[in-house]
C-alpha cells in the first residue's frame, strides 16, 4: 500500500492530465472543426493558403495535416511548457490573459465561500443551540427564501438597487480606471469596492444551505450520549459547544466543501458577466461570443486546475482532521 | 431497537396475506396501495412543507397546462403597448416589456420547456447516480474502485463551464438533451454518497441471505439494497431538479444556450441588456421573470424538505396511527446545498 499522500498527489496529475486531454479531444468537436471559420475568412481576405495554416497553426498549437497523435503529442508539450496558444480576439497569448484573470476570481471564490461557511456555520450552530425558537424558526425561514433565489438574481437585484439606483458601489470591473495597477491603498479600496455586491450575491443563498446543513447536523451530534456524559462530566459549556458539537457536526461539511467549490468556480461564470468583473469566468463568455476557441478552452482548462488544486488541499487538510481517510478501506468485494 | 408488539403483529400479518392462497390480486393491490401509497401520501401532506411545495409545484404544471392548451395569447413583439406597468390594465397584469410583449404570457409560455427540462435532467442525475453509487458499493473491489476514479475525475471538472462548452459543440434545442447535458457530471457528488450509504445497507442479514441463495446481483440491487435508499433518492431528485433549474436558467439569462422561444432566463437577460437596471419603470420587466424562478425553486426546496421527514420511520408510524410513543419533531434536515 503506497502512502496516501502519494497516490492523492499522483490523482492530481492523472486528473489534470485527462482534462487536458478531454479539452484536445473538444476542440475538434466543436462545430465544423475548430478553426474553420477563421481558415475560410482568412483565405477570403486574400491570405494564401499556406500562411492561413502557419498562422492558425500558431494558434492552438495545432497542426491540421498531421496525424491524430501527432496533433496530440504537440498539444500536450505545449500545454506542459504553459503554451496554451494565442487568443484571436485580444491577439495576445492565452497565459497572459489568463494571468491576468485569475487572481481576481480566486480572490471573489475563495472569500465568498470562506464567508459562506464562517456564516453558515455560525447560524447553525446558534439555531441548534435555540432549537425551536424563535431565533431558529426566523433564520430558518430566511434561509429557506435565500436557497430559492439563484446567485444570480440576487447579484442582479443587489447591482440594480446600490450600484444603479442609490450609486453607493460600481457598476462594473474590477478596480476603477483611475487607479493605477500597483499595490497601493487607492488600489485595494477600488478593488474591495468593487469586489462587495459580487462577493455578496455568492455569498448569500450558500451561506443560507450551511446554516440549514449545520443546523440538522449539530441537532443530531446534541443527541449523542458522549455528549451527555461531557456533561454530567461537568466540562464547561464553551469546552461542548467548540471540542465535542462543533466538531463533529462540521466535519459533514468539510467533505460537501469539495462539491461545493466546483459548482462555485463554475458559477464564476454566470457572476463575473453581470458585474463585468473580468476573471476567469468573464473571459470565457466573451472568448465564446468571439469565436475565440483557444481562449475559451484555455480558461476552462485554468478553472480545472484551480478546482483540482483546491480539492486537493481541501483533501490534504481532511485527513488530518478526520484519521479514518487515510486509513483507507478495507472491504470485502462480492 | 427492539422490536415493539405493534411492529411484530403488523409483520405477521402482512407476512400471511402475502402467502396466503385466498387472497385476491384485488386485495393485495388494495394493501400495496396502502402501504405505498395512501400512508406515504397522508404522512406528506401532514407536514405544511410538503403541502406548501406540491401546491407551488402544482401551480406550475397549471400554468403549463394553460399554455400548451393555449388559453392564454402567445408572447409575440408589439401586441400591447410598451413598457406598461403591472396590475395597471387588466388585460396585461404584469405589465408588457419594451418591445411591447406580455410579460404574463412570456411567463406563462416558458414553463412548459422548463418542466421539461428540470425532468428530464434530474431523471438522467438520478439514475445515473443510482446505478453507479449501488454497483459500486454492492459489489467493492476493483468494480468500486474504477467506478469512484471515474466518478472523482468527474468531480474535478467544474460543471457550468463543461456544460457551456458541451452547448456550444452539441447546439441542442430540444429540452430532453438539454436536461441531460446540464446535469452531464451532476450525478458524481450523489453516486459518491449513496455509494458511502450502500456500503452500511450490504452489510445487512438479508442481503446476505440472498447473496448466499444465489440470487443475482441486480436483483439483490433492486430489491433488498435500492428501497432503503429511496428517501434519500427522492430528496436528492428534488435538489436535482433545483439545480437544472438554477443553472439553465442561469445559461439562458447569460444567452449561451440556444433557445427558439423566450423563457424566463432570455427574459431576464433582455432586460438586462436593454437597460431595465437604469430606470424603477421597467423595473417588473426584471422582477417578473425573477418571480417565477424564485417560486418554483421555494417550491422544489419546500417539497424536498417536506419528503425528508415523510421518510423518517418515527415520523411515518406515528401518523399512520402504529404507535403513539414516538416523538414527533426530530428534525434532521439533510441540505445537500449545492448553487
Amino acid at each position: 500500500m503506497v502512502n496516501y499522500y502519494v497516490r492523492r498527489t499522483a490523482r492530481v496529475f492523472v486528473t489534470i492530465f485527462l482534462v487536458a486531454s478531454l479539452t484536445f479531444g473538444l476542440v475538434r468537436l466543436l462545430p465544423g472543426g475548430p478553426f474553420t471559420l477563421l481558415r475560410a475568412q482568412l483565405l477570403r481576405q486574400g491570405v494564401p493558403a499556406d500562411e492561413v495554416d502557419a498562422r492558425i497553426a500558431n494558434l492552438q498549437n495545432i497542426r491540421p495535416d498531421e496525424p491524430l497523435w501527432m496533433q496530440y503529442i504537440d498539444y500536450m508539450t505545449a500545454l506542459v511548457q504553459g503554451n496554451l496558444g494565442e487568443s484571436i480576439s485580444l491577439g495576445e497569448p492565452v497565459v497572459s490573459v489568463l494571468a491576468r484573470a485569475a487572481p481576481w476570481t480566486v480572490f471573489v471564490v475563495l472569500v465568498s465561500t470562506i464567508l459562506v461557511f464562517v456564516v453558515g456555520i455560525f447560524l447553525g450552530s446558534l439555531q441548534a443551540y435555540w432549537e425551536g425558537g424563535r431565533f431558529d424558526q426566523l433564520v430558518t425561514g430566511v434561509s429557506i427564501s435565500m436557497m430559492s433565489l439563484p446567485f444570480y438574481v440576487v447579484a442582479v437585484l443587489l447591482l440594480y438597487v446600490f450600484a444603479y439606483q442609490f450609486g453607493w458601489l460600481p457598476t462594473a470591473g474590477t478596480i476603477s480606471n483611475s487607479v493605477d495597477r500597483s499595490l497601493s491603498v487607492p488600489f485595494v479600496v477600488s478593488a474591495l469596492k468593487h469586489s462587495i455586491l459580487p462577493i455578496v450575491s455568492y455569498t448569500l443563498g450558500a451561506a443560507g444551505g450551511q446554516a440549514l446543513a449545520m443546523r440538522g447536523n449539530s441537532i443530531q451530534v446534541l443527541g449523542n450520549d458522549y455528549v451527555q456524559v461531557a456533561r454530567l462530566r461537568g466540562l464547561s459549556d464553551g469546552r461542548i459547544a467548540t471540542r465535542y458539537v462543533a466538531r463533529n457536526a462540521i466535519l459533514p461539511l468539510y467533505t460537501g466543501f469539495l462539491l461545493l467549490l466546483g459548482f462555485r468556480l463554475g458559477g464564476t461564470v454566470i457572476l463575473e458577466q453581470i458585474f463585468s468583473y473580468t476573471g476567469l469566468g468573464y473571459y470565457m463568455i466573451t472568448a465564446l461570443n468571439a469565436n475565440d476557441y483557444p481562449l475559451m478552452m484555455g480558461t476552462f482548462l485554468v478553472i480545472t486546475v484551480a478546482l483540482v488544486i483546491g480539492v486537493y488541499v481541501a483533501d490534504l487538510t481532511y485527513s488530518r482532521i478526520d484519521p479514518r481517510i487515510s486509513a483507507g478501506e478495507s472491504d470485502e468485494a462480492y | 431497537m427492539k422490536p415493539t408488539e405493534t411492529d411484530s403483529t403488523a409483520v405477521d400479518w402482512r407476512g400471511d396475506s402475502a402467502s396466503s392462497p385466498d387472497v385476491t390480486r384485488r386485495e393485495r393491490l388494495k394493501e400495496t396501495y396502502e402501504a405505498r401509497v395512501r400512508t406515504p401520501a397522508l404522512v406528506a401532506w401532514a407536514d405544511w412543507r410538503t403541502r406548501f411545495g406540491l401546491l407551488i409545484i402544482g401551480g406550475y404544471v397549471l400554468m403549463a397546462l394553460v399554455a400548451v392548451l393555449g388559453l392564454w395569447r402567445e408572447p409575440s413583439t408589439s401586441q400591447a403597448p410598451r413598457l406598461l406597468g403591472p396590475f395597471t390594465d387588466m388585460s396585461y397584469p404584469l405589465g408588457t416589456t419594451q418591445s411591447g410583449v406580455d410579460l404574463m404570457a412570456l411567463v406563462i409560455h416558458s414553463t412548459p420547456t422548463i418542466l421539461i427540462l428540470i425532468t428530464a435532467g434530474a431523471v438522467w442525475a438520478t439514475l445515473i447516480a443510482v446505478i453507479i453509487g449501488t454497483v459500486a458499493g454492492y459489489k467493492g473491489g476493483s468494480v468500486d474502485r474504477g467506478l469512484m476514479s471515474f466518478s472523482d475525475l468527474v468531480m474535478a471538472i467544474p460543471g457550468l463551464p463543461l456544460v457551456i462548452i458541451l452547448a456550444v459543440t452539441l447546439n441542442p434545442e430540444n429540452p430532453v438533451v438539454l436536461g441531460v447535458i446540464i446535469n452531464i457530471s451532476y450525478w458524481a457528488g450523489l453516486g459518491r454518497s449513496l455509494r458511502s450509504q450502500v456500503l452500511t445497507i450490504r452489510e445487512n442479514n438479508y442481503v446476505e441471505a440472498s447473496r448466499t441463495m444465489g440470487i443475482s446481483t441486480p436483483r439483490i440491487i433492486l430489491k433488498d439494497i435500492i428501497p432503503n435508499l429511496m428517501p434519500y433518492i427522492t430528496v436528492n431528485f428534488v435538489f436535482a431538479a433545483r439545480y437544472v433549474m438554477f443553472a439553465s436558467v442561469g445559461l439562458y439569462f447569460l444567452g449561451v444556450l440556444p433557445y427558439s422561444t423566450q423563457n424566463w432566463g432570455v427574459t431576464l437577460n433582455f432586460a438586462y441588456s436593454n437597460g431595465a437596471l437604469f430606470s424603477w419603470q421597467a423595473a417588473h420587466w426584471l422582477l417578473a421573470p425573477m418571480i417565477a424562478i424564485m417560486g418554483l425553486s421555494l417550491g422544489l426546496i419546500l417539497l424536498g424538505q417536506g419528503l425528508d421527514r415523510v421518510f423518517n420511520p418515527r415520523v411515518r408510524t406515528r401518523m399512520a396511527g402504529e404507535s403513539k410513543s414516538t416523538v414527533a419533531d426530530d428534525d434532521d434536515d439533510t441540505v445537500t446545498e449545492v448553487f
